[in-house]
């Protein structure tokens, strides 16, 4: 699985992660802060998996933030790669806290598909729902004045400290046709996903999971199949 | 020393790994006791022969800050030390005697000590940035100052993370005075935590993930037993609340044992700290909490304990057969061993995570049985402030936002309150009642539940009820209160609507577990106060937070955007903190007493470290007669960089 990583690396996709990996690395720890709130920078390779899908396509989902009190920079990034070719989307946001467990985020937004690429602003908030979801809800528009929106949320259930299921969902929509990303108007896609992971450590955790996609109308249109379920395996860690 | 065996009842956690025992330098693992008074006992300059070499005694002492070697989980690793000790070595001064100490440096980092709870110049108080630039790499810093007081005491670094890597030691100061407990054996007893990680790197965790060390999270059988037990809409109901506002019930210690190894006097639990008496001897153990953010519930099975002092003062006596013990607190007990020839001194985390573990024994060799610890305590909708019901108290419905009642008498006369409606009191618990703040249209009808926290109260005290009385009905609401305008927002995640005095509630975990729980309603100051004047004015300070994000503040405000406090030099204040967190929080203030309404207003005791608990409120009364600037905050390490307040006394 390395050698796949270090092969797509290249493409511009993936380069965002070294970055984001270089930058948590070079970030001063905490320093002796007993009278401030200390810069703190966290980098979470929340999904790193290998799908059962022809080919079997690389998936990675990550975040880098570096964060002072309640305000922070955000790096986002979410892909998928098989045989060289890769897509991914990518933000460069920056939040600040407006509600105990909400950030309003503002930034911009790099698409890629193959060769092509898409460029977007982006508003969004990031945070914790009631009942312990993890979500995100962003709204994008591109020059051309068409509007995306992004939700996504994420819950965790403990069934020991350590084994973790790990359910998902997440919904994109468009305002109108992208063709060079290969989305049409309307609800694009929906992802479920459900996972399960073993952290040996808070920081590290093997999972297996399942995956099932759909996409919908004028998207369903550019793919050949309109639903797939796949299986998957991958590391989540952070530090 | 080196050759006694581990006990054979020490966990399984911790007698899997390989212990280097004596690896701590200087750290006696077992004691003799001492006697502080026959230490001191001719000239301040004649110094005796030693009962061991981590106990310093005289005026002049000279302490080294650096670096050693220690092991307490089978990796050897660098602690923060003064004279190459953990934990530090015991300072045995003399009330009414001036001490010198010179602090010298060895460090490649600034340093500094605090010597906590101790009345002095604030030059002298040890804190970096506020009352002295600090010790440098190198550098000695001499400081000196006249021994006001006696009791029970402890130093710390005030710099960075240094406590939690071991700077810490026991400060023993004998009266001027006979001691009326001159005891035939006499020990410290610190309590702390350690961990093998940087703390820098415990802080990181815990910005980054605040439940990285709690691994008594619900789980998914937790709720499937509970759908079983009471069905599916019972189990998700008694659920609703917490997932409402996104907190846990089981959310009750930051930092816990799954990185922290809890240390009696520098010993783990597998060498087990042991202290030598002799059957019918009475002994005195002086308890010192120096740990950075764990509190300890003590207990010794087979023995009552009788509470003398609390944060180095004086009480009236009282017998319990447990206590807790907050971040930076001291009580000293009494203990009279009898019957069996070893005992423990249990001192389980607060969140069961853990214990720190030592034996009274006869025999060095002999260990006593460790007990199990206690069931994981659940936070309960009080710990909220949000009322409800928990073990069968029930506090649904209270209003009484403003008073100051934690609890009083059923046999006083309530006729004499004309404006109130006590018509269906029943409050038979103790013999005073403090009223000032008090409304005129509080409803007291519900005021029954502190009488099912069992406590008793000592008889003697009831001949003081009615002049306690008539002092707290003459101060109601006759002083002007200030409270900043608290600052709730994405910093705060959890608002204390119904916050209580919950003076005679142990707190979570330690209700009605069928044992004599000391709390501070049972803290009575040894010594009349009823002349002590009246509060000037009064200042409520909120305690806030937003566990989540891990950010800590005062009134919604970090210390690094607040302005400091201003006291005017001859004033009384009261001060009311009001909890908005689950987290308790000890809150010290630096050269000032804090004398705390715990129900007797003719005796409050006086403390240096106040215990605010989760959901709660609490008012103390600070007679300001030290000028300068001081250090106010709460005790917990990874909470002081936003629960911070400097206090400018002019």
């Amino acid at each position: 699985m390395k050698t796949q990583i270090l092969s797509v690396s290249k493409r511009a996709g993936l380069s965002i992660l070294t970055a984001m990996s270089t930058l948590t690395l070079c970030v001063p720890s905490v320093q002796a802060g007993m009278m401030d709130d200390p810069v703190i920078s966290k980098f979470t390779m929340d999904k790193l998996e290998v799908s059962d899908q022809e080919d079997n396509p690389v998936i990675w989902e990550t975040d880098f933030w570096i964060m002072k009190g309640l305000q922070r920079l955000v790096i986002k990034s979410e892909g998928e790669s098989v045989n060289g070719e890769s897509e991914s989307h990518n933000l460069l946001l920056y939040g600040q806290g407006i509600a105990p467990y909400w950030d309003l985020q503002l930034g911009l937004g790099y698409d890629t598909h193959e060769e092509d690429s898409h460029n977007w602003g982006v508003i969004g908030l990031s945070g914790m729902a009631p009942y312990f979801f993890e979500t995100d809800a962003y709204a994008l528009v591109d020059g051309d004045g068409t509007l995306g929106l992004r939700l996504s949320t994420e819950y965790e259930a403990l069934i020991t400290q350590r084994l973790i299921l790990s359910p998902e969902a997440e919904l994109k929509a468009y305002s109108g046709e992208i063709p060079e990303l290969k989305i049409g108007s309307g609800l694009s896609s929906l992802g479920i996903g459900l996972r399960l992971r073993y952290e040996f450590t808070r920081k590290f955790a093997p999972y297996v999971g399942i995956e099932w996609h759909q996409t919908f109308g004028d998207t369903a249109d550019y793919h050949e199949e309109d639903q797939e379920t796949s299986l998957v395996a991958g590391l989540r860690f952070w530090f | 020393m080196k050759t006694l065996t581990p006990s054979v009842n020490a966990p399984a956690r911790v007698t899997r790994r390989r212990f280097i025992e004596g690896a701590v330098i200087g750290s006696a693992m077992v004691g003799v006791g001492f006697k502080p008074s026959e230490l001191l006992a001719s000239t301040a300059q004649t110094v005796k022969p030693m009962a061991h070499p981590n106990i310093l005694t005289g005026t002049e002492f000279h302490l080294e800050i650096g670096r050693a070697v220690v092991n307490f989980t089978g990796t050897p690793q660098i602690a923060t030390t003064v004279n190459g000790m953990l934990p530090s070595p015991t300072l045995v001064w003399r009330e009414g005697d001036t001490v010198t100490l010179h602090v010298t440096n060895t460090l490649d980092e600034d340093s500094s000590i605090h010597w906590h709870g101790i009345i002095l110049p604030f030059e002298m108080d040890g804190v970096p940035g506020l009352t002295f630039d600090g010790i440098q790499p190198g550098e000695t810093f001499t400081y000196t100052f006249t021994v006001q007081q006696h009791g029970t005491y402890w130093y710390h670094s005030h710099s960075g993370f240094q406590e939690q890597t071991g700077l810490y030691g026991a400060i023993v100061i004998v009266p001027k005075e006979a001691d009326p407990y001159d005891t035939q054996r006499d020990y410290v007893i610190q309590l702390s935590d350690w961990t093998d990680e940087d703390p820098n790197e415990v802080f990181a965790n815990l910005k980054k993930m605040p439940d990285y060390y709690n691994f008594k999270q619900r789980t998914l059988g937790d709720f499937f037993s509970e759908v079983q037990e009471k069905g599916f809409k019972q189990a998700f109901n008694d659920r609703k609340m917490w997932n409402e506002m996104s907190m846990m019930d089981r959310d009750l210690s930051d930092v816990t044992g799954h990185t922290y190894t809890f240390l009696m006097n520098g010993s783990n639990p597998a060498t087990h700290w042991r202290g030598l008496f002799k059957k019918g001897e009475r002994v005195r153990l002086r308890f010192i909490n120096s740990s950075a953010m764990t509190f300890f519930d003590v207990r010794i099975p087979g023995l009552k304990m009788t509470v003398i002092a609390s944060d180095g003062n004086l009480v009236q006596s009282v017998e319990v057969d447990e206590f807790r013990i907050g971040v930076a607190e001291t009580y000293d007990v009494l203990v009279e061993p009898e019957d069996e020839p070893a005992y423990c001194v249990f001192a389980q985390a607060l969140d069961r995570s853990g214990f720190a573990v030592g034996s009274l024994t006869t025999d060095a060799k002999l260990t006593a049985e460790v007990p199990e610890m206690d069931p994981l305590p659940i936070l309960t909708h009080t710990d909220m402030a949000m009322g409800g019901h928990h073990s069968g108290h029930d506090m649904s419905g209270m209003e009484h936002t403003q008073h100051t009642m934690p609890e009083s008498s059923g046999e006083m006369d309530h006729s004499m309150h004309q404006n109130m409606d006590h018509s269906r009191h029943a409050m038979p618990q103790s013999n005073t009642e403090p009223l000032h703040q008090m409304e005129a249209d509080m409803d007291h009808s519900k005021h029954a539940m502190h009488q099912e926290m069992n406590h008793e109260q000592p008889q003697s005290h009831s001949k003081h009820a009615m002049e306690a009385f008539f002092d707290a009905n003459q101060v109601v609401a006759d002083w002007p209160v200030e409270q900043a305008e608290i600052q709730w927002g994405p910093q705060t995640n959890m608002r204390a609507e119904n916050a209580q005095y919950r003076l005679s509630d142990p707190g979570v975990g330690l209700r009605n577990n069928g044992r004599k729980v000391l709390t501070y309603a049972d803290l009575r100051n040894l010594h009349s106060t009823r002349h002590d004047p009246q509060p000037d004015r009064e200042i409520i300070l909120n305690l806030t937070g937003n566990m989540e994000r891990y950010l800590w503040s005062i009134d919604g405000v970090p210390y690094s955007k607040a302005d400091p406090l201003h006291f005017k030099y001859g004033e009384r204040i009261r001060i009311t903190f009001v909890n908005h967190t689950m987290m308790n929080h000890p809150m010290h203030l630096h050269g000032l007493w804090s004398d705390l309404e715990t129900g007797d207003m003719n005796h409050l005791p006086r403390k240096h470290t106040v215990i605010v608990q989760p959901g709660a409120r609490i008012s103390y009364r600070v007679t300001v007669d030290a000028k300068g600037v001081w250090a106010y905050h709460c005790h917990m390490l990874f909470h002081m960089a936003g629960m911070f307040r400097k206090v400018i006394v002019a």
